[in-house]
């Protein structure tokens, strides 16, 4: 293993541990990220009960509960992929990493899908939400506002998983990791695990109230 | 005096200003030395951008007429000055330049965890900071530096997308730097530097990173939502969906409070390093000053609704922020008296950064105090929105943190630069910069209790006194910040060499040469003694 270890640090342990930990401290400020939004999800959800429900009612319950298993099946994946990782097994890692891949691509194509529903049948707010015909339509309009300012930002942060998948994918491909070095994937597998767990939050909140 | 190690002083190794040179070498540097200087060439710049717009706000109040600029222009006026100074200047000033510079080798690293990710944080920095200027050159904004909803969402005409997308770049550039410095004192402390042997700097900028980490996110978030909002949108606080106006100003300032701890904390650090130097003794209460610094960036997560008394929120809530407002006093003040307490019975001197460091204690404690009027109930729906916030505002912000960020430039310049600088020339700007700063802020706390509003452009005739003493102030202000910035820049190049410890002080930035060298330490310094380890000054002198 040539030069994995950089010069500022004393040893690869230290580096490891550096690199993990800023990881655990990144993903803190995620959950403020997310957390701001859920907050004001929560005001206004205590504010518009009504509302609230007859908005999930124009999401797809089912389309979302396909695409939870997706993800969770990406989550075991990409776990399976840290693990081979760990024992230095790059064929497995790779082979991990790529279905991880395949599946965050398939999410986002049914997330896109479902936007193009939404636009389809003219419930997109601050645009057309002139589909949505029933009572407090403001308030649900409000309620669809979070829908996708919420779905966005989650998909924003699967298509930089993606990408930083397909990083280590390549790394993976160069002989880069081994049982000593292999903190890059499993930062890379706490961002994805990150990103999951906030869509199990996001599925109750956005389609089952 | 005893120092804690001396590296073997063999060769004199080559310094981090020499080696590569030319912009390029800068510009792809990751020493965390060079990237100090990177942010203090930045920061200044915007210093210079949102200084001149308040020297245009000073002069317009001279009269009570609005007689220099519009109304309009005004309002562009105060909030250029006021984002400009916080994101661009308040927020990165100490953390970027000096704790970037000190923090590796106050704590025996060779650099930050990631490099990097640091320099990162400074192309970050630079690239909000640009789109920032573009919106003063679309013409502006006019929402002051708040933002408040639906002003900012729906009605006004400004370059709002365009600001807020400066200050949410640039505040990616703040959580960096806030990841780099934690996991840094986390994992990157020297062999025997434990916890309670890290200098007090140290400590608060561990403080200010947990702030910067947890706040900054809520503010990028909210401003996000706000910017989607004006272009595309989405109405999370648009009154006409139901949405809630309130709940931006409860966003806002869930990040913005804290903030101003993130604005403070720096520059109490720095006092702490400062007042034990000059006055050559162990800072009192070590551990106390460090557990403050935790505890006012705890304390600073719950006080944000003291900005909203008037703003329509349950009083109930209204009461029980009050009194946390007041309990964020308690560590401030231990901090206060801990300083006084050190300098009793110290061997004091007078050189620059200590005349910083005695005019901080001083403003800032008249800061503080009058944050306690403003968190009082009663008081605070007289003083809301007076030039009274203006004037406390200022005295923690200018006569705390420039102060102190003033004084740490003059202490460490020896180490940065490895010259001198002009050691009358720097008191006599110490003491300009004391007495303008008073002279600028002092009549605006009578303004605003006497019940001048703030951000008009015009006023009651009977207000003009005070406005033109304050008027006058500022430029002595400007005059006392002009100097340093010429007499630094000439001692860059004409100033006396500088020894390794210049000071006499302790820690380990003194133990290698001035200016240091690239990897700072050759061997990692293995530490055997407590900060601030000075014979007792009682002892020298028996």
């Amino acid at each position: 293993m040539k030069s994995s270890i950089e010069s500022h640090f004393s040893t690869l342990r230290q580096q490891a541990e550096s690199a993990e930990f800023g990881m655990w401290i990144f993903l803190a400020t995620e959950v403020l990220f997310f957390g701001a939004v859920f907050c004001s999800y929560a005001v206004y959800r205590a504010s518009y009960p009504h509302a609230w429900k007859a908005g999930a009612g124009l999401n797809d319950a089912m389309l979302a509960t396909v695409m939870t298993a997706v993800l969770l099946t990406s989550s075991l994946t990409m776990a399976m992929g840290v693990q081979a990782a760990k024992r230095g097994n790059s064929s497995p890692l790779r082979r991990n990493v790529l279905l991880t891949m395949l599946l965050g691509v398939l999410f986002l194509v049914l997330k896109f899908y479902e936007y193009y529903e939404h636009a389809h049948h003219q419930l997109v707010p601050g645009w057309d939400f002139s589909g949505y015909q029933g009572a407090s339509a403001q308030n649900v309009e409000l309620f669809m506002s979070f829908y996708f300012a919420m779905t966005g930002l989650h998909a924003l942060h699967m298509i930089v998983g993606l990408g930083l998948l397909a990083t280590i994918w390549v790394m993976a491909g160069r002989g880069r990791f081994d049982e000593a070095y292999h903190a890059p994937v499993e930062n890379i597998g706490l961002y994805w695990h990150f990103v999951d767990i906030v869509w199990i939050f996001l599925f109750p909140l956005l389609y089952l109230v | 005096m005893t120092p804690t190690l001396v590296e073997p002083r063999s060769a004199i190794r080559e310094s981090y200003l020499a080696g590569e040179t030319g912009i390029w070498s800068w510009l792809k540097t990751i020493d965390h030395k060079r990237i100090a200087i990177l942010y203090m060439v930045s920061i200044t710049f915007f210093f210079l951008v949102g200084g001149f717009a308040a020297l245009l706000i000073r002069f317009e109040l001279m009269t009570p007429q609005g007689d220099l600029v519009d109304a309009n222009t005004y309002n562009r006026l105060f909030t250029t000055h006021g984002a400009i100074m916080v994101w661009f200047f308040l927020i990165p000033s100490i953390p970027t330049v000096l704790g970037n510079f000190l923090i590796p080798i106050m704590i025996g690293a060779k650099d930050l965890a990631f490099p990097r990710l640091n320099l990162l944080s400074w192309y970050l920095f630079v690239t909000g900071g640009l789109v920032a200027l573009v919106a003063l050159l679309l013409g502006g904004v006019d929402t002051g530096w708040t933002f408040y909803t639906p002003y900012s969402s729906t009605y006004s005409n400004s370059a709002v997308p365009w600001l807020v997308t400066g200050i949410f770049i640039a505040g990616f550039s703040s959580i960096l730097t806030g990841l780099n410095f934690i996991t840094t004192i986390h994992t990157m402390r020297a062999p025997g530097m434990g916890w309670f042997r890290l200098p007090l700097f140290v400590w608060s900028h561990y403080a200010t990173s947990i702030i910067l980490v947890l706040a900054t996110p809520v503010l990028a978030i909210t401003l996000a939502l706000v910017a989607l909002e004006k272009l595309v949108g989405l109405g999370i606080f648009d009154p006409a969906l139901g949405g809630d106006p309130l709940l931006f100003q409860h966003l806002f300032w869930f990040y913005s409070h804290p903030a101003v701890y993130i604005m403070i904390l720096p520059g109490m650090g720095v006092i702490s390093e400062l007042i034990a130097t000059f006055s050559r003794k162990t800072i009192f209460g070590y551990t106390f000053v460090a557990f403050a610094s935790l505890a006012i960036a705890l304390f600073g997560f719950l006080v944000w609704g003291h900005h909203m008394f008037v703003s329509g929120q349950s009083a109930y809530a209204s009461m029980v922020f009050s009194m946390l407002s007041f309990f964020v006093a308690v560590p401030s003040a231990v901090k206060v008296f801990n300083w006084t307490a050190t300098l009793y019975k110290g061997s004091i001197s007078f050189e620059t950064p200590m005349l910083y460091a005695i005019g901080f204690i001083g403003l800032f404690t008249v800061g503080g105090l009058t944050g306690l009027w403003l968190a009082t109930l009663g008081a605070d729906v007289h003083l809301h929105d007076t030039y009274f916030v203006v004037a406390h505002f200022h005295y923690i912000m200018v006569g705390g943190m420039v102060t102190a960020y003033l004084g740490a430039i003059h202490y460490w310049w020896p180490k940065i630069s490895g010259r001198m600088y002009p050691e009358r020339l720097g008191q006599a700007s110490a003491i300009l910069i004391f007495a303008g700063f008073n002279l600028t802020f002092f009549p605006q706390f009578l303004l605003g209790y006497l019940g001048m509003p703030r951000r008009y452009w015009q006023y009651d005739a009977h207000f003009q006194m005070y406005n033109v003493m304050s008027t006058a102030g500022a430029s002595i202000l400007g005059l006392g910040y002009v100097l340093p910035l010429v007499y630094l820049l000439w001692s860059f190049k004409r100033g006396e060499a500088a020894p390794a410890n210049p000071w006499g002080a302790t820690g380990l930035e003194w133990q290698i040469e001035s200016p240091p060298p690239t990897h700072n330490f050759t061997t990692t310094p293995t530490v055997t003694t407590r900060p601030y380890d000075y014979p007792d000054a009682r002892q020298e002198e028996s």
